[in-house]
């Protein structure tokens, strides 16, 4: 694929914090959210003076596990180096990263591109770093009498993965960013749903131009809206014979654009050395042992298999952790019978509904879906039923109301499809033509929007019971009758 | 375990003590009662811990050094601070922000740093034991000129945690001691592996010194008694030497060539690793608070600029000078190379001897205020600072006076025989005696 002459050039800095128990070089308990400031701290993570680091294995075992799922070559004597800057929220003056001896190079993750395939983006490193402290404006930055430091994140272990400038579009990074999260959830190694977990700096240009750094990106919608501002920005700067200057950008998530950082605070130099308090990092026979657990992408081919998906729904119900095990839980007492609907109800419907409310698959228990599928599947009620079911079942758990179970929810609301009881059906057709019969002329007048109209208003009337095929078909006949 | 404690009230004259610890706990153990002085750099929970600068007055640590853990784990009784060259920086103890210790064989003149504090509490009496560290030379130097022991151990041996670092790839915590038993004793106490500090190795020490030196081959480096070294000192080296041979030992000339790269690496890597240790003190956490008006880049700036020596100054400019981008070729990984030929150049000596001796020092202790330019200071670390840059253990045991004043002889082993070095110097130290 030959690019453009505008053509987007994007690469993306992803640092995801990784979900060991303790911090990188301390013994500190890593589940701090929940807890007062500078609760989780001890001499290592606050930097006193003389205290030292001592590696958490765990840490390097779970960063070894990305970089093998990622393709990644894996360096077997890696080191650890010092990035010296001030910032309050640096307790030691110093970042002990990883520089020029990182623990992984190379590798690839593939996404969907753009136009349907498969498209790999390679990948230039993954190392593994310390998490600083955070600072607590009290007020606003600029006119805030004073800041509090909080360190209770100082020493959380990072992973930096470094991504070649392979993507080609904002939804391409935003791509990524969800399979690179799903395979890091896989591998658990990392909690996406932890405030904070994961941040992204992002390189993007347009072809022959400068590129531009964005920082500071928190969140994963975040990335395509940040980059998606900058592509119109530069694009505007182009268009009017502008130049397009190498720059550093901050993206302010509430106001959704990026401002130029004052440059005086970016001319750091980071005088860089290795950290003499830790040894070389060698990992040859450890990484060697290192077992993989299914992967997205294998788990994708599976539901295709396995379950008979289609290549959008595998995509989709493996493009989560969670959703995966729920699809297969849902579907586990029966396979072969419930895949096919349930797939479909949950790649598309539930999924869909969730996002209306905002709302996490955690509430929603699969033996209820499971439930709902086989209902849908017995066909006693209508597809358009099957909905508004789900739609109570999620208001409840929303709410925290009593749960009813799907049966409980078609009897309650009387939702039974009408099967066989045409004679509801007939005299609900027969209302609805006699309310509307300038419908019944423009059928007349072969204006096709009628027959819908009518078929909404008979639904209407028959509260959704009616199945669709069935009622077309009833209606079709009463309005010839009616010709005759 | 019952504790106890101990009257501790020195009198001192020379200003060898930052803080007293009046009456010291102690528990049972190998130094049940013993009072232990420890350097102002090594953390001492609850006793504040200065490294002799302003910028960290009022600091207590909330945490003990874990050769200091040890110590009390061994009955000792901290007997107080001692006093030091600003973070280690120097070779007198008068870069101190709270005066200068005196050398109690000639208070006219230097202890020696820049463990100072501890070689004088030693030499004056008031305690029989203390803790030093030692970067480039900083327990050997005092060792030297107040006439007591010191023992740098091989890199790795002692433990380094709660040490406020100031070079950590080159520096040890050590004994020193009235006696090469003392030193031994307390090295015992404090060497082995410490899950805490990832480049400690498990070579635990359990040694008790012996006299037999017999067979024992010596290397004499050339470069040890050359350009720089006052003669008469090496008169009194020689001479030393000589009773080692009566001994039944016998001697061989050896060269170290890297050695006139040794002062450049190790000025280079120490200051550079200080640039880095020391960034962390900016008067938000420590020392003298910020003046919260000014942005925190200025208040930084002011508070560093007020409260570091001259000497600290100037050494975390020349670290970050060497650090900064285009330089890291040019300087630090330089200075790592000249680290690995002078490893190399050790490596080679010690196929053909045991250990290798020569003067502590190329001088005796220096008049107080006579050295006065910085560089001239530095000289003076060229006999100590090969053993820091190989990591290799050297001690210095008193053998003999020029002008009245001590002479240090200094016998340097191969990585991780501590305990040779120590029977060499014990073997002198009996004959003398
Ligand atoms: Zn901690």
């Amino acid at each position: 694929m030959a690019d453009a002459e505008d053509q987007v050039i994007v690469g993306l800095e992803v640092h995801c914090q990784l979900d060991t128990k303790s911090k990188l070089f301390c013994g500190c308990d890593t589940d701090y959210r929940s807890d007062g400031p500078n609760t989780h701290v001890c001499p290592i993570c606050l930097g006193l003076p003389g205290a030292m680091p001592s590696l958490n294995k765990k840490a390097i075992e779970y960063a070894m596990r990305v970089a093998k799922a990622l393709n990644c070559t894996v360096i077997h004597e890696s080191e650890f180096s010092r990035k010296n800057y001030f910032y309050p929220d640096l307790d030691k003056a110093y970042q002990i990263t990883q520089y020029d001896k990182p623990l992984a190079e190379g590798g690839y993750l593939e996404i969907e591109s753009d136009e349907g395939g498969e498209r790999k983006i390679r990948l230039t490193r993954i190392h593994v770093e310390e998490d600083p402290g955070r600072l607590v404006h009290m007020g606003n930055v600029e006119r805030g009498k004073y800041s509090l430091v909080d360190y209770n994140r100082a020493g959380i272990p990072l992973i930096e993965i470094v991504s070649e400038p392979d993507m080609r579009s904002p939804k391409e990074a935003r791509k990524f960013l969800n399979k690179l999260r799903a395979t890091l959830e896989y591998l658990s190694v990392f909690d996406s749903e932890k405030e904070g977990s994961l941040r992204v700096d992002a390189n993007i240009s347009i072809k022959g131009n400068e590129r531009v750094e964005v920082k500071n990106i928190t969140s994963y919608k975040g990335v395509e809206k940040a980059l998606l501002f900058e592509v119109t920005r530069q694009k505007n700067l182009i268009r009017r014979g502008q130049r397009i200057e190498r720059e550093t950008r901050h993206y302010l998530e509430a106001r959704g654009v990026t401002q130029s950082a004052r440059s005086k605070e970016m001319e750091n130099d980071y005088r860089y050395f290795p950290e003499p308090d830790l040894r070389p990092l060698r990992v040859k026979s450890w990484v060697e042992g290192i077992v993989l657990p299914e992967l997205p992408d294998a788990r994708r081919e599976r539901f295709i298999a396995e379950y008979g998906c289609s290549l959008n729904h595998a995509r989709t119900l493996t493009g989560e952790l969670k959703l995966a095990n729920f699809f297969e839980k849902v579907v586990a007492s029966d396979p072969k019978g419930l895949s096919p609907l349930a797939a479909t109800w949950i790649a598309d419907t539930l999924i869909g509904e969730l996002n209306y409310r905002d709302m996490d698959l955690d509430p929603v228990d699969p033996e209820s879906f499971t439930e709902l599928v086989r209902v849908l599947k017995a066909g006693t009620i209508t597809d358009k039923s099957g909905v508004d079911v789900l739609r109570v079942m999620l208001d409840q758990r929303l709410k925290n109301e009593t749960r009813e179970t799907p049966a409980g929810i078609v009897a309650r609301l009387n939702l039974a499809k009408t099967d066989g009881d045409t004679g509801a059906i007939t005299a609900a057709i027969e209302e609805a033509i006699n309310e509307n019969l300038k419908a019944l002329e423009d059928y007349r007048a072969g204006k096709g929007g009628a027959l819908n109209f009518l078929v909404g208003q008979v639904m209407k009337k028959t509260r959704g019971k009616a199945d669709p095929a069935e009622l077309n078909r009833m209606l079709t006949d009463a309005l010839k009758k009616r010709e005759a | 375990m019952a504790e106890r404690s101990i009257l501790f009230e020195p009198d001192d004259k020379y200003n060898a003590f930052l803080r007293v610890c009046n009456k010291p706990s102690y528990t049972e153990g190998k130094l049940a009662g013993v009072a232990v002085a420890v350097k102002d750099n090594i953390s001492t929970r609850g006793i504040e811990t200065t490294c002799a600068s302003r910028i960290l007055k009022g600091y207590v640590p909330p945490y003990d050094a874990r050769a200091v853990e040890l110590l009390r784990n061994a009955g000792a009784a901290i007997a107080g601070k001692t006093n030091m060259d600003e973070f280690g920086m120097g070779t007198t103890t008068e870069n101190s922000a709270f005066g200068p210790t005196l050398n109690p064989c000639d208070t006219g003149r230097v202890p020696g740093g820049s463990s100072g504090g501890s070689a004088a509490a030693i030499a004056g009496g008031m305690v029989q034991m203390a803790l030093g560290t030692d970067t480039g030379g900083s327990i050997r130097c005092p060792a030297a000129f107040c006439g007591i022991v010191g023992l740098k151990p091989s890199y790795g041996r002692v433990s380094r945690y709660g040490l406020i670092a100031y070079a950590n790839s080159l520096e040890q915590i050590g004994p020193m001691g009235k006696s090469v038993s003392d030193v031994s004793t307390l090295m015992e106490v404090i060497a082995g592996h410490d899950r805490h500090d990832s480049t400690t190795h498990d070579r635990p020490y359990t040694h008790t010194p012996h006299a037999d030196i017999k067979g024992l081959k010596i290397g004499i480096p050339q470069e040890y008694f050359g350009e720089g070294v006052d003669p008469a000192v090496a008169d009194v080296v020689k001479k030393a030497i000589g009773r080692l041979e009566e001994l039944g030992t016998t001697t061989v000339p050896c060269n170290i060539p890297s050695m006139k790269y040794a002062l450049a690496a190790y000025y280079v890597t120490c200051t550079c690793e200080a640039s880095s240790n020391l960034a962390r003190f900016d008067g938000v956490r420590y020392g003298p608070a910020a003046d919260t008006k000014r942005s925190w880049h200025e208040a930084y700036q002011e508070v560093r600029s007020a409260a570091f020596g001259t000497e600290v100054r100037r050494r975390i400019m020349l670290g970050t000078f060497a650090l900064s981008s285009g330089y890291y070729g040019k300087y630090y990984a330089k200075a790592q190379v000249t680290r690995e030929n002078i490893k190399a150049d050790f490596n080679r000596i010690f196929k053909d001897v045991d250990v290798i001796a020569g003067p502590t020092m190329p001088t005796i202790a220096f008049k107080m205020k006579e050295k006065s330019d910085p560089l001239s200071m530095y000289l003076a670390d060229i006999l100590t600072v090969p053993a820091n840059l190989a990591g290799i253990p050297a001690i210095s045991v008193p053998c003999g006076k020029s002008e009245g004043m001590p002479v240090g002889l200094q016998i340097m082993g191969r990585m991780f025989e501590d305990e040779r070095i120590v029977d060499v110097a014990y073997a002198y130290e009996q004959a003398v005696n």
